[in-house]
């Protein structure tokens, strides 16, 4: 692993420690600006939709929210990896830091797509793909995140979720493919697409401004959850040799 | 290749001699599949609408539940560590685990299901495509199941947490079963995408869950 992009460097939690603390004022404060300007740009700057008026603004909470839930267990089934590979010691605290962050993004993603729902297709809730292989990966999280804390020896519980965390991410291909497969097959609904002329940049540009504030936020609160883990464990370790 | 025989031999033996335990499955496929009459009402067309669904979802609960006590035993006293130390490579004792599970547990489902498909007044004409979907679906169940269960070895609430982990990972098992029985009952409906999707994702499953059961067994075992 003599590569330039030696991971292994940061396997020392102290170097980890250090990096965190000079790393973690930039992603707040950044998360902060960007919400400032992507919030202002969302609810007050960007024009209403034509068709959904003022609710087409759930938008800017939605799209980012998904896609930090899929970020998130992509990032989870990387850390399984390397923590089973590699044994990489950051890697398993990483798996149990990520995976709540990422499964309460994955609920508000669901949770705001209900409420957008219930104006634009007139229901909260519909079998539809995208919405069941979301509902599907909000499980996983759960999962992951009980199987974490279901032993007694954390460490046995961050290894086992990391296997449970590479086979999930195998099998997400396979769950969209598959609840794509079975909603075509039962396509007696209404169509249900929202896709009609693409995003206009009066849009566009306030959502990647969230994206990108949503993104520093999501690694924000990781590395803090990373930190406060990594401390409490030096922390035990401290009170048990006393 | 012998040990492989030798260990299949093992588990089906002991399921056999405690005997009741391979009936609890079937009994509680049929008390779980009972219910629906009466949650949802006699009424045949209601129930036929919905017959062939509860009994894949019926049989993937009874095989799920049967799941717990697969490697729990063998931790217990001692015997897995003979397995991991053995000449049998583990992931190849995991296989051999899965296929006793399939065959102690799956096999008599499959046998109860036209039973149960016959109180929920299933159309004549599914109960062959409900066999076969069922007959793909449960090879699938004990090998994901059989890395539940390896995963929740000696944690606090075994069972329910081995459900919860699995549950999500057998959505596409149940999609293209239940795929199989509705095409197989339209006009002009033609299963055979899939049977072929079902068929490769056992064979998929085949290649991977024994590698990460054995490795979730020696994270039980350290």
């Amino acid at each position: 692993m003599a590569t330039a992009f030696n991971l292994h460097r940061f396997a020392n939690p102290g170097r980890f420690l250090r990096l965190a603390s000079a790393l973690l004022p930039w992603l707040t404060g950044g998360a902060a600006v960007l919400f400032a300007i992507g919030l202002y740009l969302a609810l007050v700057g960007s024009p209403p939709d034509y068709q959904q008026g003022d609710t087409v603004r759930i938008m800017y909470i939605h799209v980012p929210s998904a896609w930090m839930a899929m970020m998130g267990y992509a990032l989870l089934g990387a850390a399984g990896a390397s923590a089973l590979i590699w044994r990489h010691p950051l890697a398993d605290v990483a798996g149990e830091a990520i995976a709540p962050v990422g499964a309460g993004f994955t609920f508000v993603a669901l949770a705001t797509g209900a409420l957008w729902g219930k104006p634009t297709w007139g229901t909260y809730w519909v079998w539809d793909a995208r919405l069941t292989s979301f509902l599907v990966l909000f499980f996983l999280y759960v999962g992951h995140i009980a199987l974490t804390h279901a032993f007694d020896d954390r460490q046995r519980g961050r290894r086992s979720a990391a296997i449970i965390a590479i086979v999930g991410l195998i099998n997400l291909p396979i769950i969209k493919y598959s609840v794509d497969w079975w909603n075509t097959l039962h396509q007696s609904e209404s169509i249900l697409r929202m896709d009609g002329p693409s995003i206009h940049p009066a849009m566009l540009w306030p959502l990647f401004v969230m994206i990108a504030a949503f993104t520093l936020y999501f690694f924000a609160v990781v590395v803090t959850r990373m930190k406060a883990m990594l401390l409490e464990a030096r922390h035990r370790a401290a009170a048990f040799a006393r | 290749m012998s040990a492989f025989v030798a260990l299949l031999r093992r588990d089906l033996v002991l399921s056999y001699r405690q005997g009741i335990d391979a009936w609890v499955v079937v009994l509680f496929f049929l008390a779980a599949g009972i219910l629906f009459p009466f949650a949802i009402g006699p009424e045949p067309n209601a129930l036929m609408r919905v017959s062939t669904g509860v009994v894949l979802s019926m049989a993937a609960l009874a095989a799920l539940l049967s799941l717990d006590r697969l490697y729990q035993n063998d931790f217990e006293d001692g015997s897995l560590d003979l397995m991991a130390l053995g000449p049998l490579p583990l992931e190849l004792a995991a296989l051999a685990k899965a296929l006793a599970h399939w065959l102690s547990t799956g096999l008599p489902l499959l046998v109860a299901a036209p039973l149960l498909a016959l109180m929920l007044n299933a159309p004549a004409e599914s109960y062959g495509p409900m066999l076969l979907a069922l007959a793909l679906a449960t090879p699938a169940l004990s090998l994901l199941g059989g890395l539940g269960a390896a995963l929740t070895l000696g944690s606090r609430r075994g069972g329910i947490l081995l459900t919860l982990l699995i549950l999500p990972l057998y959505v596409p098992v149940l999609i293209f079963a239940a795929g199989i029985i509705s095409r197989s009952l339209l006009l002009e409906g033609d299963p055979t995408g899939a049977l072929l999707l079902l068929c490769g994702l056992d064979l998929g499953l085949l290649a991977i869950t024994p590698w990460a059961t054995a490795a979730a067994l020696r994270q039980a075992l350290r």
